[in-house]
């Protein structure tokens, strides 16, 4: 037989049987639809996670208070000490490292603002004028945190905090109240949106003196530390810890870079990734035992054919390559019509959740596609070969 | 032509061995004309399969124009059966999803005749059986005569030597039984051996050669 014939004679007979076609062409889809919109959701999570690190400043080291033990936990936490606070005085020793090019301090807490009649609840943000710089944020308005006069009762507003108190009115140079101190407005912030868990759009940003006072503490949340460049930061977080080794007389920080943060979280979630579409391509092998199982009551439907076609001429070898042809037009058919399933979900989900970049990655679709035309096709091996090797005269008699 | 020495056919049945055919040797020439009779049961279908090269003989040799052809194996085989031999059956077997056209067209999309030869082949067969308005007819939408004529030209669209027919009329009504036997006897004048079983002693009777076989035997 002339390859041409083969693939129309086969898929004449499965134009013949529809409903059965269907259905196969329906389990087979479905699985490599998950696979698709599975990975493109894992592939999502990865990605906005990253986009999220990414966002956040480039070349830098995180310094917390407290030391986390990648083994065990440290004596102090033991006795139920709480770890010695970073201060200032921490943060500005950083600058000391030839690694280190600019540090920006942050302490977080929560406060009213009121502007006239106007009020509500802000996350407040103390921290100095190389904030701006360090974390990539961008100004709408006015100036940042002055680098001198460190103690004035300055601050910046988030956009959407601006918008709510002033419309579209300049704020600048106004005066607002935070708990019970009064602030000059000297800038608004770009909108950049969330970064991090913070919404920056929602932040009022003080210099840390002020915030120290609003909040009547001393510490500091975290010091950002900006690395020279890209090879100085495990200088940069070498210095940190020896300097502050230095400064405290034990290892009670904890310094990590933002490139260890994101390998992890990278290498957690392609792993994710790669599970939930491993857990999909299994329902595919699912797909390939309803294949063989319908393969084989086609055949057994089909006995007579298979006779007359042998004292027509057909081998066995021939009988065989219909059939395998007849299961490996389904799974390409089944495949195609799971992959336009998978992408219309996965368009589904971009449009229910733009801020989630989900696509499926390449390698997703290439395995799915794959594992649909192999399961197809390995689960046909047992159907054809078993009409290959019918009796044609007890086909034909129907024995 | 076909050339059948001490050969035997047995099942296996429980632990018993059947003997559908004992001991027959059986000379048939080119282009001859022969019919087999006999009892149900006495091994008619069984022979007939056997020089088919459907079934495989227990013992002795079968050679098909001076050739061993048990020995060969199932692809050639299926050649020989594609090239040499055509097949009509007492229940016809059409493929009932495909019209009379394709039906005709089967052995010669097996045997891997390109496209445009079939066509104008199969358009052939559809005028000389009178099936030329039924061309695109499913085998339900046929009448039984017109089934066993769609039979017919499929079996001879490859030009076989040897026309093997087990009780083609079994399932037709006199008259319509008379005309399928006239187009097979036409075809024997154009040098292709047939072979035809049947129950009915005046349509055997008809028949160059007559063979009656009882209980496995070719009894004269
Ligand atoms: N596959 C088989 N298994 C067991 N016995 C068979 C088989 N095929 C044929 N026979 C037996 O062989 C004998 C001849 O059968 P068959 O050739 O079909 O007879 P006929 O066509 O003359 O009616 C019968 O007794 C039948 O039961
Ligand atoms: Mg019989």
């Amino acid at each position: 037989m002339r390859p041409i014939d083969i693939a129309s004679f086969a898929s004449h007979s499965l134009q013949s049987s529809r409903t059965r076609t269907l259905l196969m062409m329906l389990a087979m889809s479905i699985g490599v639809g998950a696979v698709v919109v599975l990975t493109a959701l894992g592939e999502g999570a990865r990605l906005y996670v990253v986009n999220q690190f990414s966002s956040l400043g480039s070349n830098l080291v995180l310094v917390f208070p407290g030391r986390t033990e990648t083994a065990g936990i440290s004596p102090g936490m033991l006795l139920g000490q709480i770890p010695r606070e970073l201060t200032m005085e921490d943060a500005r020793a950083l600058l000391k490292s030839r690694a280190v090019s600019r540090i920006a301090p942050m302490t977080i807490g929560s406060s009213e603002i009121s502007y006239g009649p106007l009020n509500r609840e802000v996350v407040v943000l103390g921290s100095t004028s190389d904030l701006l710089e360090v974390r990539h944020m961008e100004l709408a308005l006015g100036q940042f945190l002055p680098s001198t006069h460190e103690g004035e009762p300055v601050c910046v507003l988030g956009a959407k905090i601006r918008h709510e108190l002033f419309g579209n009115a300049s704020p600048i140079g106004k005066w607002v109240r935070l708990g019970d101190r009064r602030f000059r407005v000297i800038g608004v912030m770009g909108s950049q949106g969330e970064s991090m868990g913070y919404n920056t759009d929602e932040l009022v940003i003080v210099p840390v003196s002020a915030a120290h006072m609003l909040f009547n503490n001393s510490g500091l949340l975290r010091i950002l530390v900006e690395a020279k460049s890209r090879d100085s930061i495990p200088r940069a977080k070498q210095d940190a810890e020896s300097i502050l080794l230095a400064r405290h007389g034990e290892r009670d920080v904890t310094v990590i870079t933002q490139d260890a943060v994101l390998a992890t979280f990278d290498r957690i979630l392609r792993a994710l990734t790669l599970a939930v579409g491993g857990i999909a391509a299994i329902s595919l092998s699912v797909a390939g035992v309803l294949i063989m199982n319908v393969m084989l009551i086609a055949v057994s439907q089909r006995v007579k054919e298979i006779g007359l076609l042998k004292a027509l001429g057909a081998s066995s070898s021939g009988i065989r390559t219909l059939f395998f042809t007849e299961a490996a037009l389904l799974s390409i058919a089944g495949s195609i019509a799971g992959l336009a399933l998978g992408e219309a979900g996965v368009l589904t989900i971009a449009k229910a959740y733009p801020s989630l970049p989900v696509t499926a990655p390449w390698w997703a679709v290439l395995a799915a596609m794959g594992t649909a035309l192999a399961t197809g096709i390995l689960f046909s091996v047992w159907p054809a070969r078993r009409a290959a090797r019918l009796d044609p005269v007890a086909a034909l008699s129907g024995r | 032509m076909i050339s059948l020495e001490h050969v035997s056919r047995s099942f296996a049945v429980g632990d018993q061995q059947v003997y559908a055919l004992r001991d027959i040797s059986l000379d048939i020439a080119a282009g001859d004309y022969v019919s087999l009779m006999g009892p149900s049961g006495s091994g008619k279908s069984t022979l007939l399969n056997l020089i088919g090269l459907l079934d495989r003989p227990s013992s002795g040799t079968y050679s098909l124009d001076g050739k061993d052809v048990t020995a060969l194996n199932d692809e050639e085989q299926a050649r020989v059966r594609s090239e040499k031999i055509g097949f009509v059956f007492q229940s016809f077997n059409l493929v009932p999803r495909l019209t009379a056209a394709m039906n005709i067209e089967l052995p010669l999309i097996l045997a891997g005749i390109p496209s445009g030869k079939r066509k104008a082949r199969v358009e052939g067969l559809l005028k000389d059986y009178g099936l030329s308005d039924r061309a695109d007819h499913r085998p339900d939408q046929l009448s039984g005569g017109q089934r066993q004529r769609v039979a017919i030209a499929r079996a001879t669209s490859m030009h076989p030597s040897i026309l093997l027919a087990d009780e083609p009329t079994g399932n037709l009504d006199q008259s319509t039984g008379r005309e399928v036997i006239d187009l097979l006897e036409i075809l024997t004048e154009q040098n292709v051996a047939l072979i035809l079983v049947t129950h009915d002693p005046a349509i055997g009777g008809r028949a160059r050669r007559q063979l009656h076989m009882l209980d496995g035997r070719v009894i004269g």
